[in-house]
């Protein structure tokens, strides 16, 4: 057991699922330090990175301070302990994201990492020369460069499912950009932009149906939602632990186990062969194949601990509490003149508010905001394409978190307005 | 230097620029761009004599980026490329008379990296022309 107390913010009894979010806030503590200016941190840039809670904190100390070892190797306590510990945090994930098999759980460095892996180790194999991958235009650099590249280096058509004009897929226009040649269609569960939760239930059934693998990069989805990689059905999930209150350097990739065995190995080297001979190689079994060299073993063993920590508050009290969050943020930001709100309504939105400011350029908002402590992102987050769509250079992003407050969002209108004061418009 | 990077000369000058255009008869056009905040930078100048005849500026971006082309388009006229070859990055700086942070050095200084390649590709340029403009027979020695 972690020397970490149990997490102060533990819902009152199961069936008051509430967050209780000023004793989820006593668990981070770089909520209450205060900034190098003097300001209290507002921290709204939970896309990019999440704070971490001292659950986990503790737990990383733990590891390094009792049992630092080599994993799956050492024949002494310490290599027996954090193996132990290890494989109990891929189990920990393999129920967190509901699949079948724990061999199923391969530990990458993050979301990146993941989609190249899949990119390269499926794409290598098993794209051809007139076959067709299908992406969009919301996708992150990360879900849309290496498809991009595997593509070319294959002779593989990039296809796109439309957008529509509020930032959604436009599944109107599926079935012209789904085709019998479509071998993978690669899909974020939700814009790490524009918000847009997308219908990954209806895109998996419609993919399996032409015989299309489907993978979905979790990385802004998964940490604010349940997920079951069995329901909807999906052949290949991946995220980030540092955007879900866990390390970073750490990520996973979920694979069906069918099209793990099928697929070659990406990096080579220790821990990933069963046989190396002069002239060929045996490769180990999943998880092992995919996973050379020495991993991020603390790393993972803290992400258990996120995850444990995420468990003990549960989604149902997150995704409420981030949900009127957002709603706060939109209708108030909304009213004030010259915001715009990019991406769609409420409805098909999750915990990120991307914008403009008439006559501002989001990074002299960021910098304003900044001044009153709040840490917001500016730029295009990744997504030139999109940006190229909107016709934007670039947008400001606030993001939310289970630690965040209705008074944060008041703090961020307050600052929007502040900026337009010092930009001479309000 | 004050540490107010909002003022109003900066505002002013990004609100109302000097020569934000396009430039028909350009000796040398480049553009450049800052990817991690995407502000973008294009200088166009014309020379006659080895002097900055006119020089015009466009582009997109943050407050400090824009209006540091903005100054530095009115600073290069009249100047000559042996003036322009030696001036050094502090000069931007100081004609923003605000005191920059490391990060927004970069959107500030974006104007004066695209008018140092500027400088290099014409001196590049006329290395390569002169050998060639020496007729054929004739030693320049």
């Amino acid at each position: 057991m972690s020397s970490a107390a149990k997490p102060a913010a533990a819902t009152a009894s199961p069936s008051v699922r509430r967050l209780d979010v000023e004793a989820v806030r006593r668990d981070f503590p770089i909520l209450d330090k205060p900034l190098p200016n003097g300001q209290r941190l507002v921290y709204l840039d939970n896309a990019a990175t999440t704070q971490k809670p001292r659950q986990v904190i503790a737990k990383i100390v733990e590891c390094y301070e009792n049992y630092t070892a080599n994993v799956h190797r050492g024949i002494h306590a310490l290599g027996d302990r954090v193996t132990t510990e290890l494989e109990a945090a891929r189990e920990k994930v393999r129920e967190f994201i509901g699949a079948r098999e724990v061999e199923e759980i391969i530990f990458t460095s993050g979301t990146t990492a993941s989609v190249n892996l899949v990119a390269n180790a499926w794409g290598r194999k098993f794209l051809k020369p007139g076959d067709e991958v299908l992406i969009n235009e919301m996708e992150h650099h990360s879900n849309f460069v290496p498809w991009q590249q595997i593509a070319i280096e294959r002779g593989a058509t990039l296809r796109f499912i439309p957008l529509t004009a509020d930032g959604r897929l436009d599944l109107t226009a599926l079935d012209d950009v789904l085709t019998d040649r479509t071998k993978l269609a690669a899909v974020t569960g939700m814009s790490n932009v524009l918000g847009t939760i997308n219908p990954i239930r209806e895109l998996a059934a419609r993919a399996k149906a032409k015989g299309a693998l489907i993978f979905v990069d979790g990385a802004q989805s998964v940490p604010h939602g349940p997920v079951n990689v069995c329901d909807p059905a999906i052949d290949f999930l991946a995220f980030s632990e540092h955007k879900l209150y866990g390390p970073t350097g750490i990520g996973v990739l979920y694979g069906r186990r069918a099209v793990l065995e099928a697929m070659g190995p990406f990096h080579c080297g220790g821990n990933m062969i069963r046989r190396v001979f002069k002239d060929h190689t045996d490769f180990a079994d999943l998880p092992a194949k995919f996973e050379a060299g020495t991993i991020p073993i603390v790393q993972a063993i803290g992400l258990g601990a996120a995850l444990d920590y995420v468990n003990s508050i549960g989604w149902e009290a997150i995704s409420a509490h981030e949900h009127a969050l957002t709603r706060q943020a939109f209708e108030q930001m909304s009213a004030i003149p010259g915001v715009r709100i990019v991406g769609p309504s409420l409805e098909h939105r999750g915990s990120i508010i991307s914008f403009t400011v008439e006559g501002i350029h989001p990074h002299d908002m960021a910098e304003l905001l900044d001044r009153r402590g709040i840490a917001v992102r500016a730029g295009h987050h990744c997504t030139m394409p999109l940006h190229d769509l909107l016709k934007l250079t670039a947008t400001t992003r606030a993001s939310f978190a289970l630690y965040n407050t209705p008074a944060e969002v008041d703090a961020l209108c307050e600052g929007i307005q502040y900026a337009r004061k010092v930009f001479r418009r309000g | 230097m004050s540490d107010e990077i909002y003022q109003d000369h900066i505002l002013d000058e990004n609100e109302c620029p000097y020569h934000r255009g396009h430039l028909d008869n350009s000796t040398i056009v480049h553009e450049d761009d800052n990817p991690l905040c995407g502000d973008r930078v294009r200088m166009e100048l014309r020379v006659a004599d080895g002097r900055v005849a006119e020089a015009w500026f466009d582009g997109h971006g943050c407050t400090i980026s824009q209006a540091a082309a903005s100054f530095l388009t009115r600073e290069v006229e009249g100047k000559t490329l042996a003036e322009l070859r030696e001036m050094p990055a502090q000069r931007v700086l100081d004609l923003l008379k605000v005191r920059l942070t490391a990060s927004r050095q970069k959107c500030g200084l974006l104007c004066f990296k695209v008018l140092k390649t500027m400088i290099y590709t014409l001196d590049e340029k006329r290395s390569q022309v002169d050998p060639q403009s020496v007729p054929p027979g004739r030693c320049s020695l």
